[in-house]
């Protein structure tokens, strides 16, 4: 199960870059969404030999959550935004695929000074979890449009996610589901939040939030 | 069950709220809550339930030390709120009104919270329930604002949770059940991981360190607190970064009890000054006076956050130093408010001459101005001393260096803006402008009130309220 769980991982960490390289909003939308159905899978690869009812809830929340919801949420305000491609991201797309593979190799790399449990051990959880957190922080920095940047805070957040997996037996059921369900609503007022600018604004281009400096 | 009616009373009155259908005597609900509310945290000050060590949710002494200052601000900004939602009623306030009430409801959460997790979900939670409250004005500027804060604030929001998450992956390492309470992680001490807990330890401080507004966290506050009306920015200035502060005390004192307390008063200190630095010199450039009172927060949380690595005593300050800046920059919060809606703007450009336009707000915006900048005898000044006299004791003589000279600067700076804001002819603009705001009673009275208690802070500070702090010091520091 270690090695299927590990290859999940794997993908996981390979959706990143597939993510940092992709400058049409639709396929990187896709790339997150394939990568929240892989997180979902994740608890039940993980604790294959005791199943119970909270972790298929966990796993079937996510995969609706992460795979489908917020992507069809995504997917919508970019039909309304009429928007299909991020034109001239503020960290063009060769520079943060190379600053992403960096940040992959710095991740497992920084996960081996990190001690672990003994049935933690060979699970590629940690590196996979920094990596995507580091990823999350590229696309949030080098994208302008609000769609790429959700999608980025969307990726920082699977990131953590993994990282949960290793607790997910230690946390009482109360976190777990505050932490799903806030987690979601922060995307779902994020999404009205984009409907609106979009409304204000006439377009998703962050570039023009610059009324506000000193 | 008082922790828990704490959180149910202002809950139960968004309710209420929500389903109210007068848009004119809705806001009502604010000041009646927050009485409530304050009745019943002044009341368990003065009679402290006891808590049991393995509860997520109790008025524990931190909670004592803080939560009534946030309940007193709450109760004297619901009172402004009544007026300021009569002047505005074409817009409707049924989402303000229940957001308000949520926000207090999580802020007793949050104080109460004695579960890691618990602390942030409560945490993340405010940081939703404030969105409305941000966009209340529906211009373009404020979506500019809100969407700033969202991302930015749900970046360091989500740091926080894995902080939290390398906590109790700590705790795992070191043999722990998966307790997460404070209680249990402190009493694990010296057994949780250490490489785990310096891990959490910069995580969290990233985290509740952006709620909180300390550099180089802060991009979002200006904006929001430049955009958001004067009740929104009061309350977020001292109830929100409040929370995040109390959670930093209460993280600091497990990553001290696992034997790292050296590293976390270092990284307190200078993130602390350089708070103080960041602000006191983007004070000293600002032309807007509402952007003026964020790097005034700033500086402020850069103060408590000196006070927080300077050992039980500078702790005690702190406290004191919450309470003291909650009231003082509530008033001002609430007086800026009433020059935005006389004048019509927030930027010097076209703001001058207030001193004639609204007489009492001006005068208690200086006097407010003063009593912010440390001068005696507000509250600010007595709790800043206590923060040097701690910081000497510590032998931190090169802080109080530069504590000084940012507050120096900050001087100048909040000077500077104040007068040119109170002083001049004001422009003909302001005295003719469409409908005039009048000072009422209602507009003027409540951030009198706040400055009359940073007065009283300062010349009698209670000594219930001492007691609490000390309580809450030794609830900090278990074995000094």
């Amino acid at each position: 199960m270690i090695s299927a769980l590990n290859l999940l991982v794997g993908l996981a960490m390979g959706l990143n870059l597939v993510a940092l390289g992709s400058s049409r909003l639709p396929s990187l939308i896709r790339t997150v969404a394939v990568q929240g159905v892989a997180l979902g899978l994740m608890p039940l690869l993980l604790e294959s030999d005791r199943l119970d009812w909270r972790i298929i809830l966990v796993a079937a929340a996510t995969i609706a959550g992460k795979g489908f919801v917020i992507p069809g949420l995504l997917r919508r305000a970019m039909r309304a935004a009429n928007i299909e491609r991020e034109i001239n991201p503020f960290i063009g797309l060769v520079p943060s695929l190379l600053l992403g593979a960096g940040g992959t190799i710095a991740a497992v790399v920084l996960a081996g000074a990190l001690p672990l449990l003994p049935e933690h051990a060979g699970l590629l959880l940690i590196p996979g979890s920094l990596a995507s957190v580091l990823t999350g922080f590229i696309l949030l920095i080098g994208r302008s449009k609000a769609i790429s940047q959700v999608c980025g805070y969307l990726v920082l957040e699977n990131g953590i996610y993994l990282f949960g997996l290793l607790l997910i037996k230690a946390l009482p059921l109360l976190v777990e589901a505050g932490v799903l369900l806030d987690l979601t609503v922060g995307i779902f007022v994020l999404g009205i939040i984009i409907d609106r600018i979009q409304r204000a604004f006439d377009s998703l281009d962050t570039r023009k939030l610059t009324a506000l400096h000193e | 069950m008082n922790a828990l009616l704490l959180i149910i009373i202002p809950l139960a009155g968004a309710l209420l709220a929500a389903i109210w259908k007068d848009n004119r005597t809705r806001p009502w609900l604010l000041p009646v809550f927050g009485l409530l509310h304050a009745v019943l945290c002044v009341r368990l000050v003065f009679d402290r339930p006891l808590v049991s060590p393995g509860d997520w949710l109790g008025f524990d002494p931190l909670a004592a030390a803080v939560l009534p200052a946030v309940s007193l601000l709450f109760l004297v900004c619901g009172c402004y709120a009544v007026p300021y939602l009569q002047t505005r009623q074409e817009r409707p306030n049924r989402v303000f009104v229940a957001s308000l009430l949520i926000v207090l409801g999580l802020l007793s959460a949050g104080h109460q919270a004695r579960h890691l997790g618990l602390l942030w979900i409560a945490t993340e939670a405010v940081t939703l329930a404030t969105v409305p409250l941000l966009h209340f004005n529906n211009t373009p500027r404020a979506f500019e604002a809100t969407w700033k804060y969202l991302l930015v604030g749900g970046t360091g929001i989500a740091l926080s949770l894995l902080g939290s998450f390398c906590l109790g992956y700590s705790s795992l390492h070191g043999g722990g059940e998966g307790d997460l309470t404070f209680v249990a992680l402190m009493a694990q001490g010296a057994e949780l991981s250490r490489p785990w807990v310096l891990a959490a330890w910069v995580l969290l401080l990233v985290g509740y360190g952006t709620k909180m507004g300390l550099a180089p966290m802060h991009t979002w506050k200006p904006d929001a607190y430049g955009e958001a009306s004067g009740i929104v920015g009061a309350i977020l200035a001292g109830g929100v970064t409040s929370v995040a502060f109390t959670a930093i005390l209460r993280i600091r004192s497990v990553v001290n009890s696992a034997g790292e307390g050296l590293v976390a008063d270092r990284t307190l200190l200078a993130i602390g000054l350089f708070s103080m630095a960041a602000a006191a010199l983007f004070l000293l450039g600002t032309r807007n006076y509402k952007r003026m009172l964020a790097y005034s927060s700033i500086e402020h949380m850069g103060i408590l956050s000196i006070g927080a690595s300077l050992g039980p005593l500078g702790v005690w300050a702190a406290l004191f130093h919450v309470w003291s800046n909650c009231f003082t920059k509530g008033s001002l919060f609430l007086c800026a408010g009433n020059i935005r809606r006389a004048s019509g703007s927030s930027s010097l450009d076209d703001v001058r001459g207030m001193a004639h336009v609204v007489p009492r707000s001006a005068a208690l915006f200086v006097t407010g101005m003063f009593a912010v900048t440390a001068c005696p005898p507000f509250g600010p000044f007595f709790s800043e001393l206590k923060v040097l006299g701690a910081a000497l004791k510590t032998g931190h003589a090169w802080a109080v260096g530069g504590f000084l000279i940012c507050l120096l600067f900050a001087f100048f700076g909040l000077s500077r803006v104040v007068f040119a804001v109170v002083d001049g002819r004001p422009r003909p603009a302001a005295k003719a402008g469409g409908v005039r705001f009048r000072e009422t009673f209602g507009f003027v009275a409540p951030p009198l009130l706040l400055l009359a208690f940073s007065l009283w802070l300062g010349l009698f500070t209670p000594s219930i309220l001492q007691v609490t702090w000390t309580a809450a010091v030794a609830q900090l520091f278990p074995n000094p």
